[in-house]
C-alpha cells in the first residue's frame, strides 16, 4: 500500500516518447516522486507544447504555476501542467526566465493559458510574448510589484482604509502595530542558519569588561 | 462607435442624448450584485440586449492565500483551504492532505480512507444543494431553494458532529482524519441518505427538471462543444455535461474512491441544462457513494500511527514521555517534507482542484500553488455569453457554479 493519492496511468515508456518527440528542445526528462519533469528551452516551448497536445495526445492544460529560486541565473520557474485525457496521464513542463525575458505565450494552443499567464505575470512579474490580453488579475486595479516574488514582504508596502474626511477608500503605507515576526521553531541541531540569542558572545573577542574599581585612596575627594 | 457607461442600480443614470444614437454600451455587472454569486465585476458590451463581450474582472476577493501559506508550516497552512471554496471546505483540504502524503510517501489507514470519501462526498451534496438552489433562484423560481437549503442545513450538521465546527472544518489532516466520528453520527447520516434527503432533493428537483419556464431560461443557453471544453480547461460538471465522461474519482482515483460503485452522468448538448441535470444526478450518486462507505467502513485507527507526522492523542500525551515530545515538536516545528514537486488534483464538486506544492525539504513548503476551477470556468464567460441576452447572464453564471473565495484565492 502506499499513499492515497489519486492514480493515473503508468510513467513507463512516456520519458522515452518525450525524448523522441521533442529533440533538441527537451533539456532534460526526471521522474521523481512519480511524476514526470520536462525541462524545455524557453524559446522552443510552443513547438514543445503542440508537439506534446497533438502527437503524445496530452489535450489539457490545466495549470500554468511560477516559482521564484531568488538564487538561480534565471530567477524564475514557469511550470506548465498537462493533463491527457485519453491516456489517463499527466505530466509538468518546466522553462526557466527571469524578469526580463519573455516566455512565448500559448495561447495560440489553449486558448485557457490566457488568465493563467495573465496570473503568473501578475504574481511573479513573467512576461508572456503574444499574450494579446497581459493584464493584471488577481490584484488591486493599479497595484504596484509582483507579491509572490520571495523578496516581496507578506505584510506588503500599503494598506487601504476608509477616509470619513475624504468619503473614500485611501491607500497609505503600512504601518504595523508590532514588528512582523516569523517563527521557524527550526531546530537548531538539524543546521538552523541563524544565531541562537547568546551565542554570538561565545565566539566575539573577549569584553573589556567593567573598569576596575578605585580603592578608597584613589578616589578624589 | 460611441460608448456609454450606465452603471445598473443608479437611479439618476443620464438620459440618453437621441443626437448621441444608442451604439454600443457597456455596464458593470456587479461587484456587488445577488446574481453575481460573490464579489464579481463583469464589464459587459450590450447591443441593445444582446451581450457582445464580456470582460470579468476577478480579484476582488484575493487574499494571497498562497503567499500565506509559505509562511506557515503544512499542518497551520491547511485551515486556510477551507477559506478557499467556503462551499465544499473538505474537497479543497482533500487535495492538500493527498499531496502532502504523495510527497511523504505515507500509508493511510483503510477507516481515514473512507472517513475522508464519506465526507467528501457529504460535502459534495452541501456544495450542490447550494449551487443548484441558487441557480433555480436566479432563473426565477423560489421553493426550491428553501427546501434544498434544509438538506445543506442537515449536512452542516453533521459536520459540526464530527468536527465540531460547522463550516470550516479543518478535519482531514496529512495521514487521515483529526478524530474519529461516533456511531450514532453514522448511524444517522446513513438513516438521513434513506429518507429526509429523497424527499427533500427530489421534491425540489420535481418542481423544475421538467418545469417549462425553468427549461426556457435554461435550455440551448451557453453552449460548449466537447473540443471548446477541451480547450477551454474545463472540469468537473462543465465537461461532463459538454459529453466526455470524465471524473478523475473514476479514472484516476484516491482514497477509496476504487472502491466504490457510482456511475458518472454526462450532458449531450453542453448547455446549461445539461449542467444542472449533471449535478442533479451527482447527487443522487454521492448518496450512493456515503451508503457504500457507511456499509463497508471497518473498524480500525482513524490516522496514520507515524509519530513523526500525525501527533498523538491527548490522552497518550498525559502518559509518555516521548508522546509528550512528539506532541511538542509536531506543533512547533511540525513535520518536515522530503524535497520536491507534486501536482494533485481531486474531483472537487466545482472541477478539478489541483494542489502544485514544491517543497525544499523543510517544515514549510516553498510553494503551494492553488488551481482553481473557476479560473477557466470564468474565463470562457466571453464566448458562452456572446449573442445571449443580458438575462442569460445570471443563468450561465450559476451553470458554472462559481465561488471567489476559490477563483481569487
Amino acid at each position: 500500500m502506499s499513499a492515497p493519492h489519486p492514480k493515473y496511468a503508468s510513467n513507463e515508456g512516456v520519458i522515452e516518447a518525450a525524448k523522441k518527440a521533442l529533440g533538441k528542445a527537451l533539456l532534460s526528462a526526471t521522474e521523481k516522486v512519480g511524476e514526470i519533469r520536462l525541462d524545455v528551452k524557453r524559446e522552443n516551448i510552443v513547438d514543445a507544447m503542440r508537439t506534446l497536445r497533438d502527437e503524445l495526445a496530452y489535450q489539457q492544460l490545466m495549470e500554468i504555476a511560477g516559482v521564484d529560486y531568488p538564487d538561480r541565473a534565471e530567477r524564475f520557474e514557469v511550470v506548465y501542467c498537462l493533463l491527457s485525457l485519453t491516456r489517463n496521464h499527466r505530466l509538468r513542463v518546466h522553462v526557466a526566465t527571469d524578469e526580463v525575458k519573455p516566455v512565448p505565450s500559448v495561447t495560440g494552443l489553449w486558448p485557457v493559458a490566457g488568465w493563467l499567464e495573465r496570473e503568473v505575470y501578475d504574481m511573479y512579474g513573467v512576461l508572456f510574448e503574444g499574450n494579446p490580453d497581459l493584464r493584471r488579475i488577481l490584484t488591486d486595479y493599479g497595484f504596484q510589484g509582483h507579491p509572490q516574488r520571495k523578496d516581496f514582504p507578506l505584510t506588503g508596502f500599503v494598506e487601504l482604509r476608509y477616509s470619513e474626511e475624504e468619503k473614500r477608500v485611501v491607500y497609505q503605507p503600512v504601518k504595523l502595530a508590532q514588528d512582523f515576526r516569523n517563527f521557524d521553531f527550526m531546530s537548531p541541531w538539524e543546521g538552523a542558519e541563524y544565531i541562537l540569542p547568546g551565542d554570538e558572545k561565545a565566539k566575539a573577542p573577549e569584553a573589556p569588561g567593567a573598569p576596575t574599581p578605585l580603592k578608597a585612596d584613589e578616589v578624589k575627594k | 462607435m460611441t460608448t456609454r457607461t450606465i452603471t445598473v442600480g443608479t437611479a439618476d443614470a443620464p438620459a440618453l442624448d437621441a443626437e448621441m444614437g444608442i451604439d454600443n454600451y457597456t455596464i458593470n455587472f456587479g461587484p456587488q450584485h445577488p446574481a453575481a454569486h460573490g464579489v464579481l465585476r463583469l464589464v459587459m458590451e450590450l447591443d441593445g440586449e444582446i451581450v457582445e463581450r464580456v470582460d470579468p474582472h476577478v480579484g476582488l476577493l484575493h487574499r494571497g492565500t498562497e503567499k500565506l501559506i509559505e509562511y506557515k508550516t503544512y499542518l497551520q497552512a491547511l485551515p486556510y483551504f477551507d477559506r478557499l471554496d467556503y462551499c465544499s471546505p473538505l474537497n479543497m483540504e482533500h487535495s492538500y492532505v493527498l499531496a502532502i502524503e504523495k510527497l511523504l510517501g505515507i500509508e493511510v489507514p483503510i477507516r481515514a480512507q473512507y472517513l475522508r470519501v464519506l465526507f467528501a462526498e457529504l460535502s459534495r451534496i452541501s456544495n450542490h444543494m447550494l449551487n443548484l438552489g441558487s441557480h433555480v433562484m436566479d432563473v426565477g423560481a423560489m421553493t426550491p431553494n428553501l427546501w434544498l437549503f434544509e438538506v445543506r442545513e442537515d449536512t452542516y450538521g453533521f459536520f459540526e458532529r464530527a468536527s465540531g465546527a460547522r463550516m470550516h472544518m479543518a478535519w482531514f489532516r496529512p495521514g487521515g482524519v483529526h478524530q474519529d466520528v461516533p456511531l450514532k453520527l453514522l448511524a444517522d447520516i446513513g438513516e438521513w441518505c434513506d429518507t429526509r434527503l429523497p424527499r427533500l432533493f427530489e421534491d425540489a428537483i420535481s418542481l423544475v427538471a421538467d418545469n417549462r419556464i425553468f427549461k426556457q431560461r435554461n435550455v440551448d443557453i451557453g453552449t460548449v462543444s466537447r473540443d471548446d471544453a477541451v480547450a477551454w480547461g474545463f472540469s468537473g460538471p462543465m465537461i461532463r455535461a459538454a459529453g466526455i465522461p470524465w471524473d478523475i474519482r473514476k479514472s484516476q482515483p484516491y482514497d477509496v474512491y476504487d472502491r466504490m460503485n457510482f456511475d458518472v452522468p454526462v450532458g449531450t448538448k453542453g448547455d446549461c441544462y445539461d449542467r444542472f441535470m449533471v449535478r442533479v444526478e451527482e447527487v443522487r450518486q454521492s448518496a450512493r457513494i456515503i451508503k457504500q462507505c457507511l456499509a463497508e467502513m471497518p473498524e480500525g485507527p482513524i490516522a496514520s500511527l507515524d509519530r513523526k507526522v500525525v501527533p498523538p492523542l491527548r490522552g497518550e500525551m498525559k502518559q509518555s514521555m516521548e508522546a509528550l515530545i512528539h506532541h511538542f515538536k509536531l506543533y512547533t516545528e511540525g513535520f518536515h517534507v522530503p524535497e520536491g514537486e507534486v501536482y494533485v488534483a481531486t474531483e472537487s464538486p466545482k472541477g478539478e482542484f489541483g494542489v502544485f506544492l514544491v517543497s525544499d525539504g523543510s517544515n514549510k513548503p516553498y510553494r503551494c500553488k492553488i488551481r482553481p476551477t473557476a479560473f477557466s470556468h470564468l474565463q470562457a464567460m466571453d464566448f458562452m455569453m456572446k449573442g445571449h441576452m443580458l438575462a442569460d447572464t445570471t443563468a450561465i453564471l450559476s451553470a458554472i457554479d462559481v465561488v471567489f473565495g476559490e477563483c481569487d484565492r
